[in-house]
């Protein structure tokens, strides 16, 4: 029995042609922005310094090198670690955040999305300020030291900490009050009650944040960077072959190498994701947390914790900024903010950055609705569609450092005629919206799914054009994911390190590269100060999306309300 | 006389979804200006022979024509239609002057026209000032209008419309059933209804298509489904129904549990054949049966539900205990003969009132 039923060839109206064009265009776009250089960054690993091909060789030295493949070992320390410890502690977080009754809950929930508007080495920044060679707290480690793998776990904690608190504040909030209340009327204890109704509800988010976690720490740049010392990663590694030895060939091998586990990562949660279905029907009744006096104290105390330290890293890092001479003049100025005397580009680099995640934000935004509208509404055409899905899927298992490397291999080829966006802006903003394309694909098809499905049947009944109900229609009511998208590309285009920093050009360089470049010619407080100007604005642009959220878009969307 | 052509002719229509057979060579034709209503159970096939006329799941094979234009290959922008969905999917950030108004502006008409037009329309469906609200802020009964003068606007040949009040609660679904009739009526608009109830299809429809299964067990006004049901299925589907199990023993006779029931005569049965009889409750007869009427059996009142208006009465045969069927009985009738649980009483099973299926 075959699937495939022959059936009747149906004409394609005006509107379908319109939309198959524009499927074709996207993969192409697609293509050109995660395909191709991936492919070129794979061939890479098989050649020479000269670009002759030698096979494996490559791979076996890189194998039969003690040093590198140790860096392989130590990532998955340090991943494992980090995630052993982020998760627990994001668990409790959020279920006081969803399961608990907590004074100023909006205060604990957005100090815990703080380190997301950090550039990763801020923390390790911080941290060498508390526990450096010279820091506040030296002391206290008894003659260890900082600099290694226990600052990088530290250092990972706080960077990790907010995406799997997200995850699981998400799983967390959707429980129905009904599973509650039948156990309690069962007569099961509270323990019982947790392991048995809780923690299975919230296993998916789970499992989730570990993965999402374990990536992370996988692929990051910056914290290695600023606190490893000697101790090395595969992240540093592809640094130090491309950067400082230019041995590319050696640097696509670790590269590929550094892909492993974040796609196995990222194939297990796509697995694990299938098998969930929705606990929250129509028909569940939310649950309201009640008053406990000795839970809430207890969790009200832990949030408080939590807080206190990552306001500590936050504050050191700000206060580090503006002393004049640590620790020996701890007099406060702002000389370390005039950026022209530590890097050649002193504010410009910062004026970049903020070019940089307007355009990603304008542009990325664009594509990635257009392009997910485009996927979900095209009648018939499976085969493509699946091919844009795929690609739109990519960047999440693709680590920055690895699809920046894949940029330089790609569009510095001879003969490429995109070579001339090599060294431009328009190569940054390329890059930032690949890098980040599947959260924002998801974001807008998400979006898109939970509006009425025959809006285009309607207006194809009307003879009204599709696009025509795109503008007047679906865009207006997506308004919001749209801004969220926007909003996620700007602030991590502000504060991405790790896939830009094989592509800026002297005039392009962006501000969290430059604060990677000053900290790594010896002045901590000035890349403190970079890193403070990058926290204020992508967290200010957010503010600013949150207002313009409550007020403004309140009066453009009358027609929600009731 | 010359050969009726018919506005809408669907032949030999086929819809598989991979292995699943969802529509199994249905032909109909829809005479123009008739109410047609396609009843049946969930998954019959009834919303996919609708969005194959519309061209939204186009048909695997067969083909369907319009006012004699054969519209099978069509998309559905190139097809004459208005449609109603059971989710109205009205746009919500469009005023409903907007959404009426939504299929005008395209046609290049001037603003005043569109707007006499938009103001007509929401006259028609009894809406006159709710152009400047958005659809959030009407009701339910409120959006659907709202939507019928949406696909009405461009003045369509054909409105289908997909279960359109079955989000809507009784009260509501009551008058719009009305409402949606005389509508159609005035303007003469050739429509098609999927529903599920058969209430609905029973007063709206001109006439009704019974599916099952992806096939069409009849077709025919209202009446004739109800009195003269082709099938089992539309049988039970539609209304309530006995059915006895039993031998048919010559062209008009049954045997059920020993006893003997004359009926219709029946065509292509042959005697010895297994046949349920049937009979609806409310064609069970029990007062005043004159000495000699056919198909009389004593029986015993074995339960009475209260139902308001009258009582179903469960009657079991005194003869053979297993042989049960229910009764209308009128709260006069009850009165009058006394009946409660466990009374005695003869009823007759009107022979042009029984049905004999395979």
């Amino acid at each position: 029995m075959s699937l495939v039923v022959p059936g009747l060839k149906v004409g394609l109206s005006r509107d379908d042609l319109m939309m198959r064009a524009g499927v074709v265009l996207l993969a192409a776009i697609l293509l050109m922005m995660l395909g191709l250089p991936l492919w070129a960054l794979l061939a890479k690993g098989f050649e020479d310094r000269d670009g002759k091909f030698v096979g494996l060789a490559n791979y076996v030295s890189y194998f039969s090198t003690p040093a590198l493949f140790q860096s392989a070992l130590n990532s998955l320390q340090v991943a494992t670690i980090t995630t052993l410890i982020v998760v627990p502690l994001a668990f409790l977080y959020a279920y006081a955040l969803t399961r608990t009754v907590l004074p100023m809950r909006w205060l604990f929930q957005g100090i815990s999305l703080i380190p997301i508007f950090a550039p990763s080495l801020l923390p390790g920044l911080a941290l060498i300020y508390l526990f450096g060679t010279q820091g506040f707290f030296k002391a206290l480690l008894g003659g260890g030291s900082i600099y290694g793998i226990d600052g990088i776990v530290i250092a990972q904690v706080f960077y990790c900490f907010p995406h799997a608190t997200l995850i699981l504040t998400t799983a967390l909030a959707t429980a129905d009050a009904r599973l509650y209340e039948a156990a309690e009327v069962l007569g099961t204890s509270k323990r019982r009650i947790f392991f048995t109704v809780t923690l299975p509800g919230a296993k998916y988010g789970l499992i989730s944040a570990a993965l999402v976690v374990f990536t992370l720490v996988i692929t990051d740049f910056g914290i290695a960077k600023v606190i490893g010392g000697n101790f090395n990663v595969l992240a540093t590694d592809v640094y130090k072959k491309v950067i400082g030895q230019q041995d590319f060939s050696m640097g696509a091998v670790v590269g590929m190498v550094l892909l492993a586990p974040a796609a196995l990562a990222f194939l297990v949660d796509r697995l694990v994701q299938r098998k969930q279905v929705a606990l929250l029907t129509a028909r569940a009744v939310p649950l309201v947390p009640r008053p406990k006096l000795g839970r809430d104290l207890f969790f009200t105390a832990f949030c408080l914790l939590v807080s206190a330290a990552i306001l500590t890293i936050l504050g050191m890092a700000i206060w580090g900024s503006l002393i004049k001479y640590w620790p020996y003049n701890l007099s406060l100025t702002l000389d370390n903010y005039d950026f022209a005397k530590f890097d050649a580009n002193g504010w410009d680099s910062y004026w970049n950055s903020v070019r940089m995640a307007l355009g990603a934000a304008v542009f990325g935004t664009l594509l990635m609705f257009t392009g997910a509208w485009l996927n979900e509404k095209t009648r018939g055409f499976g085969m493509m569609r699946g091919v844009v899905q795929f690609l739109a899927f990519l960047p999440m298992a693709v680590p920055g450092l690895v699809l920046g490397l894949g940029y330089i291999f790609f569009f510095n080829a001879p003969g490429n005629p995109l070579g001339f966006l090599y060294a431009t802006m328009g190569i940054l903003v390329l890059n930032t919206v690949a890098h980040f394309y599947t959260v924002g694909h998801l974001t807008a098809a998400t979006a898109l799914k939970q509006i009425d499905p025959e809006f285009e049947a309607v207006s194809a009944s009307l003879k009204v054009p599709i696009w025509r109900t795109f503008v007047r229609v679906t865009a207006p009511i997506c308004l919001p994911a749209i801004l969220d998208i926007a909003i996620y590309l700007f602030v991590n285009a502000m504060t991405t390190v790790s896939s830009v920093i094989f592509l800026y050009a002297p005039d392009t360089k962006l501000a969290s590269v430059a604060a990677v470049n000053i900290e790594e010619a010896g002045t901590t407080a000035a890349a403190a100060a970079l890193c403070v100007v990058i926290v204020l604005t992508s967290a200010a642009v957010k503010a600013a999306h949150l207002i313009a959220d409550r007020f403004l878009f309140a009066r453009l969307q009358v027609w929600r309300r009731r | 006389m010359a050969a009726m052509t018919y506005y809408l002719e669907v032949r030999n229509l086929s819809k598989r979804f991979g292995d699943f057979t969802a529509l199994r060579d249905v032909s109909l034709d829809v005479v123009e200006g008739e109410f047609v209503c396609f009843l049946g159970p969930s998954g019959c096939g009834k919303t996919t022979l609708l969005r194959s006329i519309a061209g939204l799941d186009p048909q695997t094979s067969g083909t369907i024509s319009q006012k004699g234009r054969d519209i099978s290959a069509l998309p559905p922008a190139q097809r004459d239609f208005g449609i109603v969905f059971q989710s109205y999917a009205l746009f919500p950030n469009l005023s409903v002057t907007d959404n009426v108004g939504y299929g005008l502006v395209n046609r290049r008409q001037n603003k005043g026209a569109i707007a006499k037009r938009v103001a007509e329309l929401l006259a028609l469906v009894g809406l006159p000032d709710a152009g400047p609200k958005y659809p959030a802020q009407l009701s339910g009964g409120q959006q659907q209008r709202v939507a019928l003068a949406r696909a009405l606007a461009t003045s369509p040949g054909l409105l289908l419309l997909d279960e359109p009040l079955s989000a809507l609660d009784a009260r509501v679904r009551l008058r719009l059933r009305h409402e949606i009739k005389a509508l159609q009526r005035t303007l003469g608009v050739t429509t098609i209804m999927v529903t599920h109830d058969q209430e609905e299809a029973l007063t709206m429809a001109d006439r009704i298509v019974v599916m099952n299964h992806g096939v069409i067990e009849q077709v025919g006004t209202p009446q004739e489904i109800y009195r003269r049901p082709a099938t089992a299925f539309v049988a039970d589907f539609v209304g309530s129904m006995n059915f006895m199990a039993g031998t048919l023993v010559a062209p008009d006779r049954v045997k059920v549990a020993g006893v003997d029931f004359a009926c219709p005569p029946q065509e292509g049965l042959a005697p010895g054949q297994k046949v349920s009889l049937c009979i609806r409750p409310e064609d069970v007869r029990v007062r005043d049966l004159p000495a000699n009427i056919a198909n009389r059996v004593p029986v015993e009142v074995a339960e009475l539900d209260f139902v308001g208006a009258f009582c179903r009465a469960t009657l079991k045969a005194q003869a053979a205990a297993d042989v049960a069927v229910t009764a209308d009985f009128s709260s006069n009738l009850i009165r009058d003969l006394g009946v409660e649980i466990g009374t005695k009483l003869d009823i007759a099973l009107p022979p042009d009132r029984l049905r004999v299926f395979a």
